[in-house]
């Protein structure tokens, strides 16, 4: 897949045996086609670039030698804007990614939001009213429900268009220079930008559009990218423009020439095109484009034509939203959602079957009643009005029965929960726990659906790079030779102040300090012309000159010293060279076709002649270099296993004995390990060599698979040089948080790409594995071994469980020391043969009674497999993390995927749902803010179910005393406003607000998480007794004040005010005393939307149209009403107090003690008295 | 506690150099509400809040219990049920009932006798009961035209009014629908032996609707003149505001068994007066079997006689009372401490010790 990548061509070299007879073509050498991912880790690009690649491989396949179809291709003219927009309708340039206009917005808006299910069913009940035999209610009431949400939307929407809209403005009004007729370039505003327009960008200025790269300020044709708003890489790329268009920019500035190139993609890694100039064809790859977002740094101009403007640029074509994931209360919600609906159904068609009864019974007496008056005698002929028999008018009244009780199912919660996950991401967001001061990044909310799920979490997966460790890679030891230099004597910067170079009257030195070993410096020094010592030299050489690192000199506040940065994509070859310099081989420069390394002090210039890329296939990388010395040498370096295969094992069999069993030691520290290897190329190897890289690179298609075939060939019979250990230190807080999510009951993955050995030793150092665990290994290269083994561990699990059932009933794994805990190690290799077969259920049956599972060298999309193996067979909600694209197949994967924001870009990030800048932020983000999201989201929804309920309870019980004819008390503005403004915003506030326990008490008793893992806040029991209270409240709110007022002269408007405040009391205290913390903003929304609703009531009994007209007042005059909401109040809640009481005294849940425990222990911490209960109770914990 | 530790430097960094902290980085800005440290009361139900909040709502609910109970028994009521007694004897079958009191011709003069129970005090209100007549019953909520009573110049607007809504050649009914159609229109004449019991029919409506919904000059016009009577005709001549029937009538009652004042007697009562009442037994309810009463009632400050919410108040009283009196005995026999972790589930685990 990275196959694409062509190999480095060398310039014409005078002293080279066989100079190219043409200018060199010159393809990449560096382009970004593999992941920035540590190069020799074992991790293949991501998955999204893989299937692109994929497909475009097959393609290759099966048209080899086709040239791009005319059909598919797009044609660029040179400099000619105007032919090449004659015919094709290329995107302009400029850009619209705000949705609406002032004239679309309303439809459009309307449109996407009736996308949603919830407003569908808004739209369908108010239009449903809109038939004049089922008018419920007036046409303004029954819309306001609707409208009011809409109106609620389309603002947020309209806000957030409007800033869209001012950021295009902005970026479509940047200029740009082009070039005119008269090879001037001239300043022109970017949305005037066109395909085929030619321009110049300067260093820092930002692309406008994808162009292919035609000349630079560099002779050889190289510029240096950075791509940080593409994919916040802050690394380096290196793009180069062809020789051919080179030679003719910008002297004369004209240009012709003819560019096919693909269709508009989003593989912001895959470039495939030809140029045609000069009557000669080249082919383009993704070395030769760089893509609008970018910007160029030391590179002090750039030179490019337009291939892809505006909207089709790959960006653009990028940008797409944050995924959407649902949590697992909202579907659990759904499920209940399906019982309300039952329900309404079933009290619609209790009303319409009792009205039918009703009718037929009374059926004599209609004609002449006064308040049925069946006949119309107005008109002269006497017909029915307004019945149309009884079937009719029971399908009707089931109809209007939908209409008044629709509120049982609550719409308005799915606006409400998106307000309160706004509320709480604010507060995620916000949190200063969640900050990383080194990098400088906040927690971010992707994805605004799944706040909960982050209190019910399961299982982690963590990666292990980056994401356990810091990615910050610093060498830590070496084996040359058979010869081990770790003992790690040296001093920083090594005997005295460090390496540095001498450049004219400048002192430049390497950015980074590295510790050295000492003899290894000595002998580097003063080693003579030992074997030992050219060895080593070698060694270095390799360091310097194998990798892909561009050096950038820093000015330092001191102008005689400057600083040396290595930029590169892999942190390991950072290390690499930056140990290289400190041992006194510094690289100083790097051009396309030559290296300058100071070597001991003597500045050496190195002939770059190839350069084999490292891909994931190979999991190795090479160049070709020509030396001082006129000899020509092949340096790799690459993984151990993908290295010993192409070692010459009889060239030195004791050294690659000693270094591997040195490999063995390094990795069982938790070294990254890389083995470096030379070969001395003869002058016919050379040309080989050559004369297949020319045949190879003119291939147009699959010349990725024959430059790969190439670089395998001369990569073999190599001597070994020895290897290198990188350490990745491990991030602050780990094992810590490792510890705190164990004993939440959180069982924590680790899936790396790295080495077993590496892994178990990154196991125990984070305390993941401890000493006290039974360690299963499984990695063999058979599906019969993998069988096997996997038995074996299956009938130990079951053994160990045997030994101690009690296991099971334990809420987390790490409940008695006493206990023997299991933990599985799994490398890739094994998986590939688990993974999709048979033998997965016995791997997951291992991987649950483990309380560890570690996978070992794992391609990325095993990584989803894992995740997919324990999200398909159990209910248990997932949780991934990682900071690499190679983790964004698992973050995608699992329920939730959280992004670090670390070293290896943003891809990772881009996809997940959560982003953060350390792993251990994990603790408070799911001990924390998971638990109380989940628990407030839990209450809310189950509140929301019951305070409707009791609503539509109430308006059903008056129907019983209407003739089952639908008529409402309650005036119809209020049964409409009930949900909206009664009782909306006390939820909302109390789900963003309240908080069940302290963050302390949390963090220091993870265990309270298993309250979320339980489901404890949010069940089908809870949801049965919700709705057992709110038939009782609604019965009190009901028929206490039937009763008080039957046999009265009390009219309907009047009663329907007392049902509606004491229906709005009753709800708003059930959730007063279900509230835990009551702070100001809480009292305030629930005692002020009582008030309010008292106002509302009473400024609709002020409007003398309606009927209620001065209703309440007349109410409100009389003690009877306030003794009436008195007793109702209380007599509605006395059993939801009742069972509250008797459930948190004699039953408490591990929450209702930590809460006791907060206020009558926790409060004391100053007095030594409470320091000896605290000390009691941790000894308690374990 | 490393934690608390933690947030604890945040906060003293927070006030103290966060002008300096703010300009080198970009940590989310402290303060109490961004952090969610509001200060909150956490109220915990300790026994001793449990049990004394049943009794407090026991020792507030039983007096509100027994003075309701006795402002209940304080009101006398004197209810006469007319409907079938005033009858003609033949009257047996509904048929037969139904054809007497749609014969606008007949003589419906009706004379009860009541016998005062206990001594009433003035103002003593005289109401007409209802019962099983569905004033609630959609179609006829429905149908009446605010804007026609409130507004002279809009006879016109009978909307919803069907089927009560013009006349058969197609003039506008004032009021219109059914509710006004059906007007009540029994009426009673009070006397004690010989002397007249005056009672006064002003201002038994709403003020509010007097002046607001009823129009002091719209003026019924083809009332009550199609072939179905449903109820009283209007005088013309009246002015809606003050045909305080209608207004009292158009208020419809919430339930189907409903009281509606007809007027007041102005002076007191004497037990044992026997009170000789000469109705005219004009309203059919004998189509829906409705009845009809009529009632002499005083008025406490809960309204008309109801022992229930006296009930109500001591029996929910009395549950708290007993409440209190079970927890404080639950306490006893099963207490526990509050908030200590040995109950925590992990710790009450014998498999996790």
């Amino acid at each position: 897949m990275a196959s694409e990548r062509p190999l480095l061509n060398p310039p014409p070299l005078s002293d080279l045996p066989s100079p190219l007879p043409e200018p060199p073509i010159r393809p990449d050498p560096t382009a970004p086609a593999h992941r920035p991912t540590p190069s020799f880790s074992l991790d293949p690009p991501d998955p999204f670039r893989r299937q692109t690649n994929g497909a475009s491989d097959r393609l290759v396949a099966s048209n080899r030698e086709r040239e791009l179809a005319e059909i598919d291709a797009r044609v660029i003219y040179l400099n000619d804007p105007r032919r090449t927009n004659e015919r094709a309708g290329f995107a302009g340039n400029s850009i619209r990614t705000s949705k609406y206009s002032i004239l679309t917005f309303l439809p459009r808006n309307l449109f996407e939001q009736f996308h949603r299910l919830a407003y569908v069913y808004f739209l369908a009940i108010a239009v449903l009213n809109q038939l004049p035999q089922l008018a419920v209610f007036g046409r303004g009431a029954s819309l306001l429900p609707l409208a009011f949400v809409l109106f609620v939307t389309a603002l947020k929407d309209a806000y957030e268009d409007f800033r869209r809209h001012r950021s295009d403005r902005l970026e479509n009004n940047r200029t740009v220079h082009t070039l005119n007729g008269s090879g001037q370039f001239v300043p022109k505003r970017w949305k005037d930008l066109k395909v085929g327009e030619v321009f110049r960008v300067s260093s820092s200025e930002t692309l406008p559009a994808d162009m292919v790269l035609l000349a630079t300020s560099d002779p050889t044709g190289v510029a240096y990218v950075q791509t940080i708003n593409l994919d916040g890489e802050t690394n380096l790329k290196t793009r180069y423009a062809r020789q051919e268009t080179l030679s003719k920019m910008p002297q004369n500035g004209t240009i012709n020439g003819v560019i096919r190139c693909e269709r508009p993609n989003r593989n912001i890694y895959g470039f495939h095109a030809n140029l045609e100039v000069d009557g000669k064809r080249v082919s383009l790859g993704p070395a030769n484009i760089v893509l609008r977002g970018c910007e160029f740094k030391n590179t002090a101009w750039a030179v490019g034509v337009v291939v892809y403007a505006g909207k089709e640029t790959k960006v653009m074509l990028n940008s797409s939203g944050a995924p959407s994931k649902r949590s697992r209360l909202e579907t659990h919600m759904n499920r209940e959602t399906l019982i309300l609906s039952v329900m309404l159904i079933v009290l619609c068609s209790v009303v319409a079957i009792l009205n039918g009864i009703w009718l037929v019974v009374h059926k004599s007496k209609l004609t002449d009643t006064q308040y049925f008056r069946l006949k119309d005698y107005s008109t002269g002929v006497t017909k029915n009005y307004n019945y149309y028999g009884v079937a009719m008018t029971v399908f009707i009244i089931f109809l209007m029965a939908v209409i008044v009780f629709q509120i049982m199912i609550p719409i308005s919660l799915y606006i409400s929960m998106e307000l309160v996950r706004l509320g709480q991401a604010y507060f995620m967001a916000r949190d200063s726990n969640l900050y990383d001061e080194s990098s400088k990044s906040k927690f971010h909310c992707r994805a605004l659906n799944i706040n909960e799920d982050l209190g019910q979490i399961k299982y982690v997966f963590s990666d292990k790079t980056g994401t356990l460790t810091e990615n910050k890679m610093e060498f830590q030891c070496a084996t040359i030779c058979g010869v081990d230099y770790s003992a790690g004597t040296g001093s920083l910067y090594g005997e005295d102040t460090g390496y540095s170079v001498v450049v004219g009257d400048q002192l430049w030195r390497p950015k980074m300090p590295v510790n050295t070993d000492s003899d290894l410096v000595r002998l580097l020094r003063d080693g003579g012309a030992t074997e030992e010592r050219k060895w080593t030299y070698e060694f270095f050489l390799a360091l310097a000159t194998c990798n892909t690192i561009v050096p950038l000199v820093l000015d330092t506040l001191d102008p005689k010293q400057k600083l040396i940065d290595y930029q590169g994509e892999s942190p390991d070859e950072q290390a690499l060279v930056y140990a290289a310099a400190a041992y006194g081989f510094v690289l100083v420069e790097r051009t396309s076709g030559h290296i300058v390394i100071d070597v001991l002090g003597e500045r050496q210039r190195f002939d770059l002649l190839g350069l084999h890329e490292f891909d994931s296939d190979r999991k190795r990388m090479s160049v070709i270099v020509g030396c001082p010395d006129k000899t020509v040498k092949l340096f790799v370096k690459g993984a151990d296993s993908s290295m010993f295969s192409i070692i010459n094992r009889a060239l030195d069999p004791e050294v690659i004995r000693l270094t591997e069993s040195h490999l063995h030691s390094y990795s069982s520290l938790g070294l990254r390990t890389l083995v470096i290897g030379m070969r001395n190329l003869s002058q016919e190897d050379f040309d080989e060599w050559q004369s297949a890289y020319e045949h190879a690179s003119t291939a147009v298609f699959g010349r990725g698979n024959l430059l790969r075939a190439m670089a395998s060939q001369i990569e073999s019979n190599v001597s070994i040089l020895g290897a290198s250990g990188i350490e990745d230190k491990l991030q602050k807080g780990v094992p810590e948080a490792i510890e705190s999510l164990r004993q939440a009951g959180i069982r924590v993955w680790v899936l790396t790409g790295d080495k077993q050995e590496t892994a178990i030793s990154i196991g125990y150092s984070c305390k993941l594995l401890t000493n006290d665990m039974t360690q299963i290994v499984i990695n063999h290269n058979t599906i019969d071994a993998c069988k096997k083994s996997l038995e074996d561990a299956v009938a130990m699990a079951s053994k160990l469980k045997a030994i101690s059932p009690a296991v099971e009933n334990a809420v987390s794994a790490v409940g008695s020391p006493r206990r023997i805990s299991l933990a599985l190690v799994i490398d890739g290799n094994s998986l590939v043969y688990i993974l999709d077969t048979q033998l997965e259920e016995q791997l997951f049956k291992v991987a649950i009674a483990c309380d560890v599972v570690l996978c070992c060298r794992v391609a990325p999309l095993q990584k989803a497999g894992i995740v997919a193996l324990i999200k398909n067979r159990t209910d248990d909600m997932t949780l991934a993390i990682g900071d690499g694209a190679n983790d964004v197949s698992m973050i995608q994967m699992a329920d939730v995927g959280i992004g670090i924001s670390g070293q290896e870009g943003r891809q990772a990030v881009m996809a997940s749902d959560f982003s953060m800048g350390q792993f251990r932020f994990l603790v408070p983000l799911l001990l924390v803010h998971g638990h109380w999201n989940y628990q407030r989201m839990g209450y809310m929804i189950l509140y929301n179910f019951y305070k409707n309920a009791a609503f539509v309870f109430v308006l059903f019980w008056y129907v019983l005393y209407t003739a089952y004819t639908l008529t409402t008390a309650v005036t119809e503005w209020s049964s409409m406003l009930y949900s909206v403004l009664y009782t909306a915003l006390p939820t909302i506030v109390v789900a963003i607000f309240d908080k069940d326990l302290s963050r302390r008490t949390l963090l220091k008793y993870p265990k309270l998480y298993g309250s979320g893992q339980r489901e404890e806040r949010y069940n089908t029991k809870l949801f049965v007794f919700c709705m057992m209270e709110s038939v009782w409240q609604s019965l009190v709110v009901f028929y206490i004040p039937y009763f008080v007022y039957k046999h009265s002269t009390i009219d309907m408007s009047s009663l329907g005010d007392i049902w509606t405040v004491a229906a709005v009391i009753v709800v708003n205290c059930h959730l007063a005393l279900d509230v835990v913390r009551w702070n100001w903003v809480i009292h305030a929304f629930i005692w002020g939307t009582i008030l309010a609703t008292a106002i509302c009531v009473v400024v609709l009994d002020s409007i003398w149209f309606l009927p209620g007209y001065w209703a309440i007042y007349h109410v409100m005059g009389s003690g009877l009403f306030w003794a009436l909401l008195l007793i109702t109040t209380v007599a509605a809640l006395v059993p939801h107090f009742v069972t509250k009481v008797f459930g948190e005294y004699f039953m408490p849940d591990d929450i209702q003690i930590g809460r006791e425990h907060e206020k009558f222990w926790g409060g004391s911490i100053q007095t030594p008295r409470s320091e000896i209960q605290m000390r009691t109770l941790s000894r308690h914990q374990h | 506690m490393n934690h608390a530790n933690n947030t604890g430097a945040t906060s003293s960094s927070g006030s103290g150099d966060a002008a300096n902290q703010r300009r080198t980085s970009r940590r989310p800005k402290y303060s109490k509400f961004t952090q969610q440290e509001l200060p909150a009361c956490k109220p915990i139900l300790t026994p001793k809040w449990v049990i004394s909040v049943f009794t407090i709502i026991g020792v507030i609910f039983i007096p509100i219990g027994v003075a309701s109970l006795l402002a209940s028994r304080d009101v006398v009521e004197v209810v006469d049920r007319y409907d079938n007694a005033c009858l003609p004897s033949n009257a047996t079958n509904k048929d037969a009932k139904i054809a007497y009191i749609q014969n606008r011709d007949t003589n419906k003069n009706c004379t009860r006798k009541i016998t005062i129970t206990k001594d009433m005090n003035q103002p003593i209100y005289v109401y007409y009961q209802l019962d099983n007549f569905y004033q609630n019953h959609r179609r006829y909520v429905k149908s009446r035209n605010d804007q026609q009573l409130r507004d002279k110049g809009k006879a016109n607007e009978t909307d919803y009014c069907d089927p009560e809504k013009t006349t058969a050649d197609g003039k506008p009914i004032v009021p219109c629908g059914l509710i006004a159609w059906s007007l009540f229109n029994d009426t009673y004449t009070f006397t004690r032996g010989s002397e007249n019991i005056t009672v006064n029919r002003k201002h038994i409506s709403w003020k509010s609707d007097r002046d607001h919904k009823f129009g002091s000059d719209v003026f019924p016009s083809n009332f009550q003149n199609g072939t179905l009577i449903g109820g009283k005709t209007l005088d013309p001549n009246v002015s809606l505001s003050q045909q305080e029937d209608l207004i009292v009538w158009m208020r419809t009652a919430a339930l189907p068994t409903f009281r509606k004042l007809w007027g007041k007697i102005e002076r007191d009562l004497k037990a044992n007066d026997v009170i000789t009442i000469n109705l005219e037994n004009n309203y059919n309810t004998y189509e829906f079997n409705g009845k009809k009463k009529l009632v002499l009632s005083t008025a406490s400050w809960l309204g008309g006689k109801n022992d229930f919410l006296g009930l109500a108040y001591l029996s929910v009283g009395g549950l708290c009372f007993f409440l209190a009196l079970l927890f404080t005995l639950l306490y006893l026999i099963k207490p526990r401490k509050l908030g200590d972790p040995s109950y925590l589930s992990w710790n009450r685990n014998p498999a996790g010790r």
